[in-house]
């Protein structure tokens, strides 16, 4: 049967490596330049990279000397960077809004890319993409936000803005429109460490057939067993990753413990 | 030298990357004499079936291919769409006819039948780490770690005629073709590209690959 997956989410603003709390605060943690050979050698089952640059900010700050690095411009180049020793599938995210765009991260080397923002306000190229790609290759992430009523909704713009659609019925609608998988963020729980937002988990994976990869929340191993109960085909989480040693293998444990077929370290 | 073939499908670089780093030499083409130069061919591909045939056909590849791979005998490993374009037939968005030179036909991935172990139903695509078994004797399964798993990524899969060149499967609601091996014409459904060490061993038997028992 197909092993449960982990899968670290690496965020990347304006070329370097940040930590993200509820969407709205970002700390550098460092060059991704540097970690792309540590990252590559982890016993985790993909990689997903975010690019959460917002529009119009596109100052690629990658000269600082406090981080002693090389000059490179383009976030593309990381990717291509982190291809060349990456072998298992790699998603990448973020400012994508044509299929040249795509075309442009297939060559570079991602297997998947992901729309967030494009899907909701150009449903069409992710109909498009699907065509000329695979829906295998289309992830639609969506951010999802607990309104105070106990509602959902999906903000795009990197939680930014309203759109009015509940995480059910947008997960219904991108199946339908050709995404391969849903990648579901909780804003809220974002940086916060509380878990993930369960029921979220079980409405979005209840209302579609494809796999659903769980994001959001996670602050202890054990709470990506709950997110595997709950229903995801495979849990994600950014923050955990970077600040526990050996996090991926201390993962995989827990989950095996918790009684979650997952992929051993080879 | 492998001739990776490039038809305009797929994350070509991938699976260069992946027999750079095992130390083959490997060179990405659609050029005939390439194919005609190289001592092994493969056939990766991402995407729908009829689209890749007609991407093949524009690209005046099949004669080529044909002839390296039915005349001359050359091993070739086909991988993902790659290995189910070496099948008859496929009934991906209606019906197109592959390459042929496995007996064969690709079909859908049965959602509606089977249910996991745990009782859900599937999830199509079968998107994921999978261990695979196998079957009789494999050279592509050579020297594996114990339970090897492999990343696959697809909606549908091979169904051979002859079970016996099916040397690999996975078990996904029932035994999927994961591997097949008939003579020289070989191929993997999973990217042994992406599937770390079981993959890049994989991929070093094939290059080792010396001729069918």
């Amino acid at each position: 049967m197909l092993k449960k997956r982990l899968i670290p989410c690496l965020l990347l603003k304006n070329g370097l490596l940040v930590r993200s709390e509820k969407f709205s605060i970002h700390q550098i943690l460092g060059n991704p330049i540097h970690e792309v050979e540590r990252f590559n050698h982890w016993s985790v089952d993909e990689l997903v990279y975010l690019d959460i640059t917002p529009d119009g900010d596109a100052g690629y700050d990658l000269r600082r000397d406090d981080m002693r690095v090389k000059d490179v411009a383009d976030p593309l180049d990381i990717l291509e960077d982190v291809s060349k020793t990456c072998f298992m599938p790699l998603t990448w995210g973020g400012r994508i809004r044509s299929i040249a765009d795509m075309r442009e991260r297939f060559r570079r080397g991602a297997d998947k890319i992901t729309l967030n923002t494009a899907a909701v306000e150009n449903p069409d190229l992710l109909v498009e993409g699907s065509r000329a790609f695979g829906a295998q290759a289309m992830v639609v992430s969506m951010d999802v936000k607990r309104l105070a009523d106990g509602r959902c909704e999906v903000l795009t713009r990197g939680g930014k803005k309203s759109t009015g659609l509940t995480p059910t019925d947008w997960a219904r609608e991108v199946e339908r429109l050709g995404a391969g998988e849903i990648f579901l963020n909780s804003i809220d729980r974002d940086g916060c460490a509380r878990g993930y937002d369960l029921e979220l988990i079980k409405s979005v994976v209840a209302a579609t057939s494809v796999p659903v990869i769980a994001c959001g929340g996670v602050g202890r191993y054990e709470d990506f067993v709950a997110g595997i109960r709950a229903g995801a085909s495979a849990v994600s989480a950014a923050n955990i990753f970077h600040f526990k040693e050996l996090s991926d293998r201390g993962a995989k444990r827990v989950m095996r413990a918790g009684g979650v077929d997952v992929r051993s370290p080879q | 030298m492998i001739c990776i073939v490039d038809y305009g499908m797929g994350n070509l670089q991938s699976v260069a990357n992946a027999l750079e780093a095992i130390g083959a030499k490997a060179q990405i083409s659609s050029d005939p004499a390439v194919l005609r130069a190289a001592d092994k061919l493969i056939l990766p591909g991402v995407g729908a079936f009829g689209e890749a045939m007609a991407r093949l056909r524009e690209r005046d590849l099949i004669n080529p291919l044909d002839e390296e791979v039915k005349e001359l005998h050359k091993p070739i490993l086909g991988i993902c769409l790659g290995m189910q374009l070496l099948a008859d037939v496929s009934f991906e968005h209606g019906e197109h006819r592959g390459l042929g030179w496995i007996p064969g036909e690709v079909r859908r991935i049965d959602a509606a039948g089977p249910r996991t172990h745990e009782g859900h139903a599937l999830r199509v695509p079968h998107i994921g780490w999978s261990a695979v078994v196998t079957h009789g004797r494999s050279a592509l399964l050579e020297k594996m770690p114990p339970e090897p798993t492999f990343y696959f990524v697809h909606s549908f899969q091979l169904v051979a005629k002859d079970p016996a060149v099916v040397t690999g499967t996975c078990d996904y609601g029932g035994p999927l073709t994961a591997v097949v091996e008939h003579g020289h014409v070989l191929g993997t459904q999973f990217h042994p590209e992406k599937s770390q060490k079981a993959g890049l061993q994989l991929l070093r038997n094939f290059v080792a690959w010396e001729g069918a028992r």
